[in-house]
Order: C-alpha cells, then sequence, then structure tokens
C-alpha cells in the first residue's frame, strides 16, 4: 500500500526522524495558513500524489511569500502532474505539503527494503541524493552502499557505521546520524513496509541531518496487524474500478487495451495477457478471480469489467482443477443473463468436467464462442475486436 | 523416480480443521497420499475422517512418524506453523497458504537456514508426482505418471495449463511442483533444478516463470553450468506494465528490473528452449524431449 509523503512524514515524527517542519493542506486558505503558522520564508509547496518525480513535473515549488504561496497552491491544486511514474495519463493533485525551506549543504539518498536474493533487509545509501536512484544504480554502481541486516539479529552497531562512514557523515554529525537510522529501521520493521526511501536525505550547513522528502510502502499482506495505517489509504489515488474490484477480493489492474480478461490464477493470468497479445489485441487488463474461484466471483468479475468502456470483446479463459467446469459454465450462464452483456463473448475451459461444461454453454443460447484450447481462444476474441 | 516427494511420505496437514484444510485433505487422500496425521490447536484428540488430530507439530511426529507437512494455515498464523514444523524435524514442508507478510518469511527463511529441512512455497499449489503422492491443491486427474518431464513453476493454474498439455500429448511427468508467486520462498528454481538433474527417471524439465525479481536469470545461469538436460521455458507477464503488482506478491517489476524481456533472453542465451505462446509449450516439450 502506497501513502503520501505527508503521511509518511508524520510516521518519521513519531519514530524521531527528523523532518522539517509542516502541514497538509486542501485549499489555498489552508496553505497559506499553514505558511503564516511556519512563520518564516520561504517554504515549500509540494503536490501529494502516490509517484515520485514530482519535482521534474512542476509539482514542487520555492515561496517566499505568502502572496506566491496563494499562487502556487492555486498552480498546483487541481493540475493534472505528469511524473515518469504516473504514466503520460498524470494524476490530478488535491493536495498540498506546506514545509519550511531548509538550508541544504549536501544531498545524499537512504533507503530500506527487503532483498529477495539474500532474504535479508538491505540499507541502500548513496552520496548521489536527490537524483533518480535507478539511474544511479545502471550507470554509477559504485557510488551505491549496500549494508544487509539478518532480520533475526535486527540492527547493530557495525550495520549504522558502514553507512555512515560510506556516506562520509561529517562527525559532528555522526551521533544524529546512526540514532536516525537505527530509528528508521524500527520504523521499517514495525510498520510492514516494504520500502522506506528518503531521497534526499539532507546534511545542513549546521550538521545536522534531516529527511527532505519521505517514501513509504507498507506490505498489503500485513494489513491484519496494521488497522491503524488503513486510514492512510487514499482511494482517490486508486482506479475506481480496481477499487471496486478489491472490495470482491478480486485482483484487478485497468490497463489500456480492449480485450477483457477473465482467468483464475495470476500466473495464467499474466500468460493469457500476452497471448491476446500475440494474437494481435490489446488487453485491456489483469483479472485474477483466484487459484480456485467461485462461479459468483466469475459474475464480480464480469460486471467490472463491463463498466470499462474501452472494452469491445472478452475472453474468458478457466482452468478447471478443483472447481470442476460445469459448476463454472452454469456461472457464466448465469452471469451473463444478469449482466445483459452485449459484446463479444469467448469462453474457453479446460479440465475437470469439460465436455458438460461445453454442453452447457451451447444449450444456454447465450452468443458465446467457445475455444478449443488457448491459441483458438486468442485468435477468436482478437478477430472480435 | 522423482523428487522431494514419494509413495514413502508421511504427510501431517496443519489447519486440517479448516474448510480447505478439510477439503483438499480429502481430494490428496482419494488420489493415494499417506496422510497420517492432522495439527490444529485445541483439537487435539479429534479426528477429521479418519486421520487423527494433533494439538501440536510435536505431537503428531512423535505418534505417526510423519516427515512431511502440508500448511493450510491462515497468513496471520502461517509463519508460527512453519517453523512450528522445522522445530519438530519434519523434513519437506509445503505451505500453501497466500499472503503471509513479506517480514514475516524473512523470519521464516532465516531461522530455517539453520534447520536440516526443505520449504516449498509458500503461496504455492504443492507437490506432485503423479500416480504416487500429490501434497497440494492441484487437479490430480490431469497428471499422467511415470516421465519423463518434471515441471516446476511459480504459479498455479498456469502450472495445471503445461501439464494438461503434456498429458494430452502423452508426455507423463515425474514430478510436478510449484515453488510459490511470493517474493520470498524456500525452494527456488536452483535447488529444484538440481533434484532434477540427479533424478534418472527425469529427462527433460519445464520450467514456467514470471515476471518480478531475478530467480530465471539466475536459474538459466545454472542450466548452462550444471544441467546436463534439455529445459523448455516459458515466462508470464511479457505484457505487464512496470511497478504493478500481477496477482502475486512477487510479480511486480520494478526500476527497469524484473521484465518479462529479460528473462527470456537469459533464457534464450543458456541454451534454455524459449516457447513464446503458451498454446504451444507441449508441443515445444514433444520435440525437445
Amino acid at each position: 500500500m502506497k501513502i503520501h509523503e505527508y503521511q509518511a512524514k508524520e510516521l518519521f515524527r513519531k519514530y524521531n526522524v527528523p523532518v522539517p517542519e509542516g502541514k497538509v493542506a486542501f485549499s489555498k486558505q489552508e496553505a497559506v495558513n499553514n505558511a503564516k503558522e511556519l512563520g518564516n520564508y520561504p517554504v515549500v509547496v509540494k503536490a501529494q500524489i502516490h509517484a515520485g518525480g514530482r519535482g521534474k513535473g512542476g509539482g514542487v515549488k520555492l515561496a517566499s511569500s505568502e502572496a506566491e504561496v496563494a499562487a502556487l497552491t492555486d498552480e498546483i491544486l487541481g493540475m493534472t502532474l505528469v511524473t515518469r511514474q504516473t504514466g503520460p495519463q498524470g494524476k490530478e493533485v488535491k493536495k498540498v505539503l506546506i514545509e519550511a525551506g531548509q538550508n541544504i549543504a549536501k544531498e545524499l539518498y537512504l533507503s530500506i527494503m527487503v532483498d529477495r536474493a539474500s532474504a535479508k533487509v538491505v540499507i541502500m545509501a548513496s552520496q548521489a541524493g536527490g537524483m533518480n536512484i535507478e539511474e544511479v544504480a545502471a550507470e554509477t554502481p559504485e557510488k551505491i552502499i549496500k549494508v544487509y541486516v539478518d532480520p533475526l539479529c535486527g540492527i547493530q552497531g557495525y550495520h549504522l557505521r558502514e553507512a555512515a562512514f560510506g556516506l562520509e557523515i561529517p562527525s559532528a554529525a555522526m551521533k544524529q546520524f546512526s540514532g536516525m537510522l537505527k530509528q528508521l529501521y524500527t520504523l521499517f520493521m514495525e510498520n510492514d513496509c516494504s520500502l522506506v526511501e528518503i531521497n534526499p536525505l539532507i546534511l545542513t550547513s549546521d550538521d545536522r541531518v534531516i529527511a527532505l522528502d519521505a517514501k513509504v510502502d507498507i506490505d498489503a499482506n500485513s494489513m491484519f496487524r496494521h488497522k491503524d495505517l488503513l486510514e492512510y489509504r487514499d482511494l482517490d489515488e486508486e482506479d475506481p474500478l480496481e477499487v471496486e474490484a478489491s472490495k470482491f477480493n478480486l485482483n484487478y489492474i485497468n490497463l489500456d487495451g480492449n480485450v477483457g480478461n477473465i482467468v483464475n490464477g495470476a500466473g495464467l493470468a499474466m500468460a493469457t495477457m500476452d497471448i491476446i497479445k500475440n494474437a494481435g489485441a490489446e488487453p485491456a487488463n489483469f483479472m485474477d478471480v483466484g487459484g480456485g474461484a467461485s462461479a459468483e466471483q466469475v459474475e464480480n468479475a464480469l460486471r467490472i469489467i463491463l463498466r470499462d468502456d474501452k472494452v469491445k470483446a472478452i475472453l474468458i479463459n478457466i482452468f478447471g482443477g478443483i472447481l470442476r467446469c460445469d459448476v463454472f459454465a452454469q456461472g457464466i450462464v448465469q452471469a451473463a443473463e444478469k449482466t445483459g452483456i452485449n459484446i463479444p463473448l469467448v469462453v474457453r475451459m479446460e479440465g475437470t468436467n469439460v465436455e458438460e461444461g461445453k454442453k452447457i454453454l451451447e444449450a444456454s443460447g447465450l452468443n458465446l464462442t467457445s475455444a478449443v484450447d488457448l491459441k483458438d481462444a486468442a485468435a477468436k476474441v482478437a478477430a472480435a475486436v | 523416480m522423482s523428487i522431494f516427494v514419494n509413495k514413502n511420505s508421511k504427510v501431517l496437514v496443519q489447519g486440517i480443521t479448516g474448510r480447505e484444510g478439510q477439503f483438499h485433505t480429502r481430494q490428496c487422500i482419494e488420489y493415494g497420499t499417506s496422510v497420517v496425521a492432522g495439527v490444529t490447536p485445541g483439537k487435539g484428540g479429534q479426528k477429521m475422517d479418519d486421520v487423527p488430530v494433533f494439538n501440536t507439530v510435536a505431537d503428531a511426529v512423535k505418534t505417526t512418524g510423519a516427515n512431511t507437512s502440508m500448511i493450510f494455515v491462515p497468513p496471520p498464523f502461517c509463519a508460527d506453523a512453519i517453523m512450528e514444523a522445522a522445530d519438530a524435524g519434519v523434513k519437506v514442508i509445503i505451505a500453501i497458504t497466500e499472503g503471509i507478510p513479506i517480514l514475516d518469511m524473512l523470519r521464516v527463511k532465516n531461522f530455517l537456514a539453520t534447520k536440516d529441512c526443505r520449504l516449498i512455497g509458500p503461496n504455492c499449489p504443492g507437490i506432485i508426482t503423479p500416480g504416487e503422492c500429490k501434497i497440494g491443491i492441484m487437479p490430480g486427474k490431469i497428471h499422467m505418471s511415470g516421465g519423463p518431464a518434471g515441471v516446476m513453476s511459480r504459479s498455479g493454474t498456469l502450472t495445471y495449463e503445461v501439464v494438461d498439455q503434456l498429458t494430452k500429448l502423452g508426455i507423463g511427468q515425474t514430478t510436478c511442483l510449484g515453488i510459490g508467486g511470493d517474493p520470498i520462498i524456500g525452494t527456488n528454481f536452483i535447488d529444484v533444478l538440481e533434484a532434477f538433474q540427479n533424478d534418472p527417471d527425469t529427462k527433460g524439465i519445464v520450467m514456467v516463470g514470471e515476471i518480478g525479481g531475478n530467480a530465471e536469470e539466475q536459474a538459466a545461469e545454472y542450466i548452462k553450468k550444471n544441467v546436463t538436460k534439455p529445459v523448455v521455458g516459458f515466462i508470464s507477464g511479457l505484457t505487464a506494465p512496470p511497478g504493478r503488482r500481477m496477482g502475486h506478491a512477487g510479480a511486480i517489476i520494478s526500476g527497469g528490473s524484473g521484465t518479462g524481456q529479460a528473462k527470456v533472453e537469459a533464457f534464450e542465451k543458456n541454451g534454455i528452449h524459449v516457447c513464446r505462446n503458451l498454446g504451444e509449450i507441449g508441443e515445444i516439450c514433444a520435440k525437445v524431449f
């Protein structure tokens, strides 16, 4: 689960990780009031959306007066911000963070995440702060320090020293930096984060470290023990159809093509998208109804996909394992009748009781095309759009 | 022959009295698997059909000699269940559960490194040695015993699709397993490749990968150096957009790494027979094996 920068900074404050003074604003008036509370200029007006690269996209601006805060907030609130992470359609800005400007001596990069290969927690740090870290990693990997922490032992002093010396933290800031990194690790573990990233972490001219930016992703699988963090979910940042799908435990991702598809199992769903593309069409979505999905799940999935105007034909690909194809076929017929489907529907079923299933589909009188195998299914649905 | 499990596997089921646990235990028994015990804390002394239920894994192992565990425990308690099995001396642990927090799995993985046991999964369909035993949720019927193919995959239904094509073409399987769709899993492709390479009845290997991480790239390099048997490889998710989690927690392209294209290239570079269209994987195996 992604959260906003201002929410991440709220978490940082709880763990005594230093952040600039600041507050979120949903309107121009609120932004001006927040700036007045800060008392000093310049202040920074930062667009709050779930994507990085906001500065380059024009979503982060410096204001040196109350009038400028008002003007810049006016400009940023409501704008469609396009960054390298939003895709070309961009995201509408609905809130801004008003923050005290800082005196920057040096910009650093710091993050904590899980390393899949070693099954350790990894701290990544670099003196190339404020830049796109993926580019730094690709072009100058020697500029990135990686410190691996065994989750059973937790973070030790030598981990902190490795990071601090690697970043050439001045001795006057050493103690504060180490304390901050230790707290950040605790925050990561206690909140089941999948990523904590500070880019840039700044060193001020009076030798303090401050998290100028903050990005925190929470492991969605851990939400059962973080009810408090659920408040941070922002439905405005999610695709409305995806939000609807999540209510029914459907794994759905809205894409750009025009062939809707419904599949049981994530791997088979991805492969089905690929095979649609191979056949010369474009998938409109990823939709996994679950490995052992019920007829009801198929109906929910069909309803959601039919609400997507781009969809010109639908492919249902079900591998009936434990769940029998005849039961599934009945579900599809019911769903098609209830939803009043009026675009071409291609059904490919395989597995247990597939013959009975096919008979049910044929007898239903519904306008659907049966496919004998995957290749046939993809060709038929591609021909239909 | 087979890998990891066979007709001598004595299986205990953790979470046997739950809805999923009951259903799939019955399916496994029907297939011929020797299920000797179940574990549900607080229900020790009861029975699930004819299977005795114990409060702890240690009790179950001591009384029945179970050496393999299949786990259906819900995500909040699953890490605990895996570690309990490992501590009780179970040698092969198969975790079906989907949705375990990644930090829990991190602790499990580092804990298991100190134990003499193998974890398969989590978030996997399990493992089947056709004709001998089925320990998982896959449909038994679609499989065909006797080899020559060994099948390994990060997915569930996608594996069934592959197996179904093989069986229809008369290509039997030695062992088929899903290694799991999570970012942190117990057994990886390389562990399975090593086992298939050492299994005399396995003449060819099917590897079904997907986007995310770099397990396929590492496996491809391992194959070039260590595997003499032909390998047919397939990658799902070539059309997946970056930054989105495609159902499986592990299936995400992040920061330009984990792309399907990079994996296909690694396959090609290392002599793996690449299948580009899932509908053709059976035919390719028929030609290669």
